[in-house]
């Protein structure tokens, strides 16, 4: 069960048992669907920005433990954020997942983010894992259409 | 831990435990490895069979021995290699009882011999207002080869309902077939819920009308006997991967007057009889649809893996497969909210289901850390799931070497899965 707790760490089963900010928001300034078509994995992502900041992030959606614990996850830590340090972290979630960032080395940005570095071991999962991330990547450039992993 | 096993077996799967499964599985090397330090459980079958020493055997073989093309060369090998390859299309002729060899064209897959059908047959057949009659539960290769004709031609994708059980609905079946129906085309087996098809019964009600019928038979040819005369299909389609051949070569079988009338699918080499630049005179059956150099090897292996097939003794296979399947069936319903998804009374080697609040993935995931494979998702059936409302399931899928125990093995599994998201 070893690399078993590595994937499914007590953070990423908690958000996915009670994901955070799930819900619709009305007043969003940007709202991106995300889909997984492999998987059918599939988010309705809603942001509030304001004056280039992250002022809100909202999530809709189902799909596995991973990739809602991720969106939700996402969620918490992206409020309050201005668009380059969301951009920075979307970046170094992706580096964190596909295993080419030290967790330990860069935990303090991280922060409870780190719980994602086990993905890296699962290949597969990884798609999961970077959805929702993807997600706001694409809202926050200013994009509406959906986006898909594939 | 402990385990929930049904101590209650009844005497139908004692006797199927006596079934000489072991000297099946001497037959299948893949199966002695250990995946993440616990021994394979293969239940991915409806994915991909595994394959038999024969099987990869003749493909080194042909590779190491005897390697050239075929239909064209004079030499010893390129005869040899036509003689295999042609020997190999009798074989897989007699094992779905068709009345000549002609009638078997070698494709790539199912998939390719579906789009083959549609692009030639319904291309020439086709016109604006008429119908191409499918069902509720096919896989994507019987649905969009279809879509994609019906677009071109200006014809429309027609679509027999099914139950909550996963059953089709015969009735609303005999009302759709109508003058303008051009095609039906429905599978034999479904690959995401199990359902056995009454295709014959089927057949019959679409032929009292003058319409042909192809029959998708990819996850129905590895566990029953199929005759195609018996069953009076116009087409059956096939892959030889799932019936323990190679990857990359199936078989679309025709009626012989049908694929006559057909114009080619594909234009190339070996399927002419002569070319100028003013006219081609095109080859006759089969070859007339297999242009290009085919998957040679691929050919012959599969006609090893109908060899292998009807060196066994296929009614208790079958049997033994579905002893198997019942009893899987019975021990996964008896874990605690876990779901059955397609429940319909005839069903082939696949157990489709879900696990309250556990996606399909991680339950894929844990699974596979446990050494046992085992199919997460849509199942190239999104129709399917949209119909059943559901996203995916987990799905395991039988074949003649799996076993009881593997049985056990996986729903023990289930509960190293429901360990994790206690919580």
């Amino acid at each position: 069960m070893n690399e078993l707790q590595t994937l499914y760490q007590d953070v990423i089963l908690d958000h996915n048992k009670s994901p955070r900010n799930f819900r619709v928001m009305t007043d969003a300034t940007n709202v991106v669907d995300g889909y997984n078509p492999l998987c059918g994995d599939h988010y309705k992502i809603y942001l509030k920005v304001e004056d280039d900041v992250v002022k809100e992030v909202a999530f809709q959606g189902s799909g596995c433990a991973i990739s809602k614990a991720s969106a939700s996850l996402m969620s918490v830590i992206m409020k309050g954020k201005t668009k380059a340090e969301a951009e920075e972290l979307f970046n170094k979630f992706h580096l964190l997942v596909t295993g080419e960032l030290n967790p330990e080395a860069n935990s303090e940005e991280l922060g409870r983010l780190v719980a994602f570095a086990g993905v890296s071991e699962f290949p597969a999962r990884v798609k999961c894992a970077i959805l929702a991330w993807h997600t706001v990547h694409s809202a926050l450039q200013g994009r509406t259409e959906s986006i898909s992993t594939e | 831990m402990t385990m929930a096993i049904s101590p209650t077996i009844s005497p139908e799967i004692e006797r199927h435990r006596t079934f000489d499964v072991d000297r099946i599985r001497n037959d299948f090397p893949i199966l002695d490895r250990s995946v993440n330090g616990h021994p394979l459980v293969y239940l991915d079958n409806a994915a991909t069979s595994q394959k038999p020493t024969t099987v990869i055997n003749a493909l080194t073989d042909y590779y190491q021995e005897y390697n050239s093309n075929i239909h064209r060369g004079v030499h010893h090998l390129s005869q040899k290699a036509t003689d295999a390859y042609e020997d190999s299309r009798s074989k897989i002729g007699q094992f779905i009882n068709a009345e000549k060899s002609q009638e078997i064209i070698f494709v790539r897959g199912t998939t390719e011999a579906i789009n083959l059908v549609a692009q030639s047959f319904g291309r020439k057949n086709f016109a604006m207002g008429d119908e191409v009659l499918i069902t509720a539960l096919e896989h994507h290769s019987n649905i969009v080869p279809w879509q994609m004709i019906c677009e071109e031609k200006g014809a429309k994708l027609v679509v027999v309902p099914m139950t909550d059980e996963g059953d089709l609905d015969l009735d609303a079946y005999r009302r759709l077939l109508s003058q303008k129906t051009k095609i039906v085309a429905i599978t034999h087996v479904s690959n995401a819920l199990g359902t056995i098809n009454p295709i014959k019964e089927m057949i019959a009600m679409a032929h009292s009308k003058g319409i042909p019928v192809l029959v998708d038979g990819a996850q129905a040819v590895p566990h029953m006997v199929v005759d195609v005369r018996d069953l009076e299909c116009d087409f059956y389609a096939f892959s030889g991967h799932k019936m323990y051949g190679p990857t990359g070569i199936g078989v679309l079988y025709g009626r012989k007057r049908l694929l006559e009338s057909m114009p080619p699918y594909q234009g190339g080499g070996d399927m002419i009889k002569s070319v100028s630049f003013e006219k081609t005179i095109y080859n006759d059956i089969p070859h007339k649809f297999e242009a290009g150099t085919p998957n040679i090897s691929g050919g012959i292996a599969l006609g090893v893996a109908v060899e292998y097939l009807c060196s066994l003794d296929r009614a208790s296979i079958g049997e033994y497969e579905s002893s198997l399947l019942d009893y899987a069936t019975a021990q996964l319903s008896s874990i605690h909210g876990v779901a059955i998804i397609g429940k319909s009374k005839n069903k082939a080697s696949v157990l489709s289901f879900v696990l309250e609040s556990v996606h399909p993935h991680d339950i894929g995931t844990i699974l596979d850390m446990e050494g046992i494979a085992i199919r997460t998702g849509h199942h190239c059936a999104q129709p399917i799931m949209a119909r059943l409302g559901i996203s995916a399931t987990a799905r395991a899928s039988f074949a003649m070497y799996n076993t009881f125990q593997e049985v056990d093995a996986l729903v023990r599994g289930m509960y190293k899965v429901i360990e994790v998201f206690k919580q």
